[in-house]
């Protein structure tokens, strides 16, 4: 957790850490519980997680000055998803990037005529790929974060968040190709 | 600019995240490159394909009311300093009146209208935040209610009355699907001088009830409102007598 340092004191929060708090970070309840959603890929998980994150955001919030609120808290409840996996489906972090081994080439226009709006099917396409790439999608995609809040959230250089969304796309594509040989074949 | 240098730099371009020089460049090569010029028009239905199938998940009211209780453990209450005993009387009667007041004053708004409604004030508070966040104000953006209108169509299990009143001085600028409650809702945006404007309507079975005395909270106004079976939530941070003018304007 960089930036939070947990200093003495850093538990006693009083009633006006209490209203700042309310007021920068509760708001984005949402993306911290949507976020935990696509890494964990189930809501009950993920409203445990949400809330370990938000109190451990709470309790760390002296140290948090100023800036980007939801980034801030995004990085925590990141961690906390991920320290999570590792505790409870350590498999699953063991796909690697292997994109540099297998180049695909770039979106196919049919995985997107089947795509289109059909909520289902993206979500198990998204829920295949390797967190690491799921992340960068929800963020940019879902939450509308900027490569800038991706880098401070998953921790990747700035220069890699527009490569990372790169493969990533072409891996969702790809999944979503797969997932639908039956419609690609009618040609849509 | 050969294809292979382009393939990363076409995601930038597409998310917004190229420097001027680098995206004139980049429009430069895709007059000239099929490949390209497809494989962006792909890229883009695949982001309107994410961005409109409701992924987005919203954290349950549950979470929210645990997180609170949380909250408040991990908050210090504030020391209790040494307070003569008379003073503890004289606090202990002005609690007695102003509890006393407010029951005899808010009894009759809360009764009919606020306390009855479906969502809690910090879900529209929050729905309206959210809304202010790049790329989540509108689904559909149009100043005209005859395109507006009709988007909602098959997205929602009723008709929400749209209606622009720019005249008034405020701008239908588009439209919008929410959830509040877990309930789907629609979001009607307008907007006044730089002002944005969230008015969240649903139907309702209860009775009408008048404009309800606005509430503030986080610097929000906000006001509720039910009219011939539909329930309204107009938000914003404009000052409460411009909001309540657009309440006005809505509920003719």
């Amino acid at each position: 957790m960089s930036g939070s340092d947990q200093g003495k004191g850093a538990d006693v929060l009083d009633a006006q850490d209490r209203a700042r708090f309310e007021q920068l970070v509760l708001p984005h309840l949402d993306a911290a519980f949507n976020l935990a959603r696509w890494l964990l890929r189930n809501r009950a998980d993920s409203e445990d997680v949400a809330q370990e994150a938000m109190l451990r955001a709470y309790r760390f919030f002296r140290g948090f000055h100023g800036g980007e609120a939801r980034a801030w808290l995004l990085q925590i409840v990141r961690n906390t998803c991920y320290t999570w996996l590792e505790k409870n489906r350590p498999v699953e972090l063991m796909t690697e990037f292997d994109e540099e081994l297998h180049p695909q080439p770039s979106a196919s226009p049919e995985s997107l005529a089947i795509a289109s709006d059909n909520r289902e099917r993206l979500a198990r396409a998204l829920e295949t790929l390797p967190p690491r790439f799921r992340e960068v999608l929800v963020l940019r995609e879902l939450e509308g974060c900027s490569y800038k809040e991706i880098a401070t959230i998953t921790a990747i250089p700035i220069g890699t968040v527009m490569s990372a969304l790169a493969r990533a796309r072409q891996r969702l594509h790809r999944a979503l190709t797969h997932s639908a040989p039956q419609e690609a074949s009618r040609g849509l | 600019m050969g294809c292979e240098t382009t393939r990363n730099v076409l995601h930038g371009y597409l998310d917004g995240e190229l420097d001027a020089a680098r995206a004139a460049e980049f429009e430069r090569h895709l007059e000239t490159c099929r490949e390209c010029a497809n494989t962006l028009g792909a890229e883009e239905s695949l982001r309107s394909s994410l961005q409109r199938s409701g992924l987005y998940e919203h954290a349950p009211v549950s979470l929210r009311k645990k997180i609170r209780a949380d909250l408040d453990a991990a908050t210090l209450s504030p020391a209790a300093p040494r307070i003569p005993a008379w003073r503890w009387l004289a606090v202990a009667a002005a609690i007695v009146i102003v509890v006393g007041l407010s029951w005899f004053s808010w009894l009759r708004p809360i009764k009919d209208s606020a306390s009855t409604a479906p969502f809690t004030v910090a879900e529209i508070i929050d729905a309206h935040v959210r809304s202010l966040q790049p790329g989540h104000l509108t689904d559909i953006a149009s100043t005209d209610q005859h395109t507006v209108k009709p988007w909602f169509n098959g997205k929602l299990a009723f008709v929400p009355p749209v209606r622009d009143f720019a005249d008034q001085g405020f701008s239908l600028i588009g439209g919008r699907l929410d959830v509040l409650n877990g309930q789907n809702v629609a979001a009607l945006v307008y907007a006044r001088r730089k002002h944005i404007i969230n008015v969240f309507v649903f139907p309702t079975r209860e009775p009408d009830t008048p404009i309800h005395p606005p509430g503030l909270r986080q610097g929000y106004q906000w006001f509720h409102w039910r009219h011939q079976g539909m329930e309204y939530c107009a938000v914003s941070d404009l000052a409460a007598s411009d909001l309540r003018l657009l309440a006005q304007l809505l509920y003719q």
